[in-house]
Order: C-alpha cells, then structure tokens, then sequence
C-alpha cells in the first residue's frame, strides 16, 4: 500500500518539474510567436523601402527604423567603450591584485550596483550626469547618446566584473605559480598567463555584458533625449538619439492596436530580439569551447 | 666539498597556524640530489618555496632565521626575487605547463626577462628540450599546445622551461607524483645527468624514489629536521628511531 502511495508521490513530483521545465520553453516560445505574428505585416503594410529607411514620424506615417537600430547600435557601442576597459581591468584587480580586505568591500559592491534598479540610474543621470555634461561641453541639452552610453555602461559593468572574475579565478593556480617561478613579474604573469588563460570566459563576459545594453531600456528613455536622428558622423554623441527599446516603450502605450504604427513597433521588437539572440549565441558558442578546453587540459 | 646553501635556524608560521617550519639546519652541497623526505604535512614543499620566495605568495605570518644562497640571505627584504628565481628554479608535483605552445612554455621564462633574438630562444628551447629527455619527442610539433602532451611529457617540459633559465638550483617538488613508472624513470635519469652542473633538492613522493636518487638525505617530521646524512648512512643505519621507523614503513 504505501509502497504504491511512495510510486505516486514520486510520479506526480517527477511531472510537476517537468512541467516546469517545458512551461519555460514553452513562454518563450509563445513569446516569439506573437513577436512575429504580430510584426511581421509590418513588412506587407510598410514598404521595405520605407521600413528601412532614415525618417521616423509615426504621426505622418514615415516608419523608417534605421535611425533607431542605429541609435541603439550608437548607445550599445559607447556603452561597451565604457564597460569593457573599466569592467575586465576591475575583475583582473578583485581576482589578481586586489588584497582581501579591498576584495571583500568591492564585491558586494560590484553586485550592489548590478541589483541598481535601471531607472534609479536614470534618475542619477538626469540630476547629475546631464546637467554637469551639458555644462562641460557647452551643449544645448545634456541628453545625448554618451549620457545614455556612460549609464549604460554602469549597467554592463556589473555583469563584465562578476563573469569575468570567475573566469580568471578558475585559473589553476599552478599557472600563476609556474610564471612567477620562472622569474616573471606579476604584471608579466597576469597579462602573458593568467588572463589569456581566461580570456573566452572574459569575452563571454562581454557579450554578456553588451547584450543586457541592447535590451535596457528604462535608462536610455530617460537620459537620450529621444529624437530619432539620423545618426550620421561622430558628432551624433553629443545629441539626442533614440533607441529601438525606448521607441518601443514610448510609443506602444498610445498606438490603435492592429495599425500599421503598432505592426511597425512589434516589427522593431523582432530586430531588437534578433540582436539580442545573436549575442547570447555568440556568448555561448565562446563559453562550450572554453568548456572543452579546459576538458582536454584536465584529462 | 662546495656548500651552496646554508639554512639557519629557519622558522616559518602561516598566519592560519598551519605548518610550519622550526629551527631548520642545512647545509646543501653543490652538485648532489638532496632529497628531503618524510610524511605529508612535514614542511618539505614550503621549506622548497622558502628556498625561491614562492612562500611570498602564500599567507605567511613570520619567517625567521637565515637562507644563505653563496653566501646571500635571500630571506633579505631588499633580495631581488625575480633574479632569485631564475637563479633557484622550481618543479611542482602537478604536470601542468602554461597554457601555451610547446616552444613558447619553454622561451617564456627568457622572454620575460627581455630576451627578444629568436636564434638565442630557438637555441634555448633545444637545449633545454634535450637536457629533459624531451626532444626526440617533440621537435617535430614544438608550435602545438602543450595540454596536447601526455602527463609524463608535459612534467618533462616543465623541467625544461626551468632549465631553459639555466638556474644554478633546481627544486623539485613530487615531481613524480603524478607520472607513471616510465615518465618517472626518464626524469630520475635526467637528474643523475643534470647534477654535474645542478645543485638539486627534490622532495620525492616516496621513500623509495629518495633511495634511487638522493646523495642526501634529510628526514622531516611536523617541521623540523630530524636527521640529515648520507643516503646510504640514512637507509642503512640511521641514528634515530623515527627515521628508522619512517624508512621502514612504520608510519607515514
């Protein structure tokens, strides 16, 4: 009897976790299916032509999306100019340099400023960052894309730090060790041995890192200004642009359901999430090889 | 006989309270094996890393007491490490080269320190392969990696990255430890040839590597030194119980 009871049991709680595991994949799933049922009349409502074109003004209906990508390609490369450098040279100083006293007060920071709500740094961004940029580089409003650009890196620094620090500790401390007995110094040792040893665990952490820029959006709303501009010479940093994500988080509150407009904004979500799904791929087609590496050494 | 290093009264505390070395008293000879044996735990290897200042990297709380090297405390603050390095140069019990090629595992230690002519690396990296028992093995494929050797090999290389620095001590750690008796047999043999030029200290993973090998002997026991001699005085009449009871298998 309670052998039979103890089959039950563990066949409904067997099915329960896998219908977790499915559920998952199947939102996702369902995610995408409406992205694209949804964008893609765009494509037969717009002519391709005009969809990717330069003017966006929905109001008149010009739907050209490219300053958009574009905008959200300006803020995501300025973002990793910011984020990488500053990033990866942190977590070679918590995992390398860094005494465990200053390693102890940096970590938790490091995940404080990850668990900084988005609009908060937005919020910083308009009471600090804009007014003292706008100031320095005598500009007719401290919304630009490098207000967006330096937030968002704070927003990717976080994720570059944590990943890349992991990787760098899981060098073999042997490798450490073997350079420095060979007379190297401990400059010599980090950048001939220990970070090349990391270095696909420090690159998965850039792609990382640069694909949660691509998606943030609460930030880039509040600090670019907005105005889809062609983004058209370097100049571009210092003005207001707009990016696919806050385009889509502006404007989808107020469109007519069904409309060319809204067609064209799910329209944008599918470039957005095509962005997004080539970096995850690239970020984790790096991290199984680093996987196998580190196999063969082990073997 | 040539003494090369004279250890003072050593005293070593990890600041957690873990091993640690007392009143250590040596005097190494040039040109012979010393083999420094005893159980796991005894103070060998961190006696070896006094030896080069790896223990700089560990957490140490206090070091006391005198390592001469020709006559140079290199327990000396102002001792320049680097250049004591390349001068006592070091084989850890895991077979683990850098993750690198071949030939750059073996140029990076001159590489480092500025040498840039290819003909001398390319010189060094020969040599060195040959005083290791390496070359014949590998002279065909110096440029892929070095994970890609099997265990024994890439111990090998690991002694010849050190001798390509052309130290005057060699310290070996277990190097055999994790080698098969074949591997283990071909880096015992490049020993008997590599001390007519090397000073070498070897802490061997068992007794028995220590009785093939070593000129010299010495026994340690939680820290301390017990009996230093001969290797034939240590297996064949020892003067102290423990190390009688070591050597024939009592304990450890």
């Amino acid at each position: 009897m309670s052998g039979n009871k103890l089959k039950i049991s563990e066949v409904l709680i067997t099915r329960g976790i896998q219908f977790s595991g499915f559920s998952s994949i199947l939102f996702v799933l369902m995610i995408l299916y409406f992205l694209i049922a949804q964008g893609l009349p765009a494509l037969t409502e717009v002519p391709l032509g005009e969809l990717f074109n330069t003017r966006w003004y929905p109001i008149e209906e010009y739907y050209g999306i490219l300053p958009l990508i574009l905008g959200s390609l300006v803020v995501t490369l300025g973002a990793s100019l910011v984020a990488i450098p500053l990033g990866v040279l942190t977590a070679i100083y918590i995992a390398e340099i860094a005494p465990s006293w200053a390693k102890e007060i940096l970590k938790p920071l490091v995940e404080l400023l990850a668990g900084l709500p988005s609009v908060v740094l937005g919020f910083l961004g308009i009471l600090v960052l804009s007014p003292f940029l706008r100031d320095t580089f005598h500009l007719p409003t401290g919304l630009t894309a490098l207000t967006g650009s330096l937030l968002l890196g704070m927003i990717a620094i976080p994720t570059i730090v944590s990943i890349s620090e992991d990787a760098l500790n899981n060098v073999p401390e042997i490798y450490r060790h073997g350079s420095l007995a060979l007379g190297a110094t401990r400059w010599q040792t980090i950048w001939g041995v220990t970070v090349p040893a990391a270095r696909s665990g420090i690159l998965t952490a850039i792609m990382l890192g640069v694909g949660r820029t691509i998606g943030e959006t609460m930030t880039v709303m509040m600090v670019t200004g907005n105005a889809p501009v062609m983004p058209d010479s370097l100049r571009v940093l210092f003005m207001p642009i707009r990016t696919m994500t806050a385009t889509i988080a502006s404007e989808m509150g107020e469109v007519a359901s069904g409309s060319p407009h809204y067609h064209v904004l799910f329209f944008i979500a599918v470039v957005l999430f095509l962005f997004t799904l080539i970096v995850n791929i690239v970020a984790s087609n790096i991290s199984s090889k680093q996987m196998k590496r580190s196999e063969r050494i082990l073997s | 006989m040539k003494e090369k290093i004279i250890v003072e009264n050593l005293g070593l505390k990890y600041s957690d309270g873990t091993e640690s070395l007392f009143g250590i008293n040596l005097r190494i000879q040039a040109n012979k094996i010393t083999a420094l044996i005893g159980p796991a735990g005894g103070g060998k290897s961190t006696f070896l890393r006094t030896l080069n200042r790896l223990n700089d990297l560990a957490d140490v709380a206090e070091v006391s007491g005198k390592v001469l090297i020709d006559g140079v405390d290199v327990l000396d603050p102002e001792t320049d490490v680097i250049a004591l390095r390349r001068k006592v140069g070091i084989v850890f019990s895991r077979p683990l080269p850098l993750p690198l090629s071949i030939y750059k595992n073996i140029s990076y230690g001159l590489e480092v320190a500025g040498e840039k002519k290819r003909e001398v690396l390319d010189e060094a990296v020969e040599r060195a392969l040959h005083l290791a028992q390496l070359w014949e093995e590998v002279n065909d494929r110096l440029d892929d990696p070095a994970a890609a050797l099997s265990g024994g090999q890439q111990q090998r290389l690991c002694l010849a990255r050190t001798l390509a620095l052309k130290p005057e001590i060699i310290l070996l750690d277990e190097p055999t430890s994790a080698l098969d008796p074949i591997s283990t047999l071909k880096i015992e043999d490049s020993l008997d040839e590599l001390k007519k030029e090397y000073t070498i200290i070897i802490a061997p993973h068992n007794t028995q590597q220590a009785a093939r090998v070593a000129d010299m002997v010495a026994f340690f026991l939680q820290g301390e030194v017990i009996e230093y001699d001969t290797a034939a005085k240590i297996y064949t009449k020892p003067q102290d119980s423990r190390t009688q009871d070591y050597i024939t298998g009592k304990f450890g």
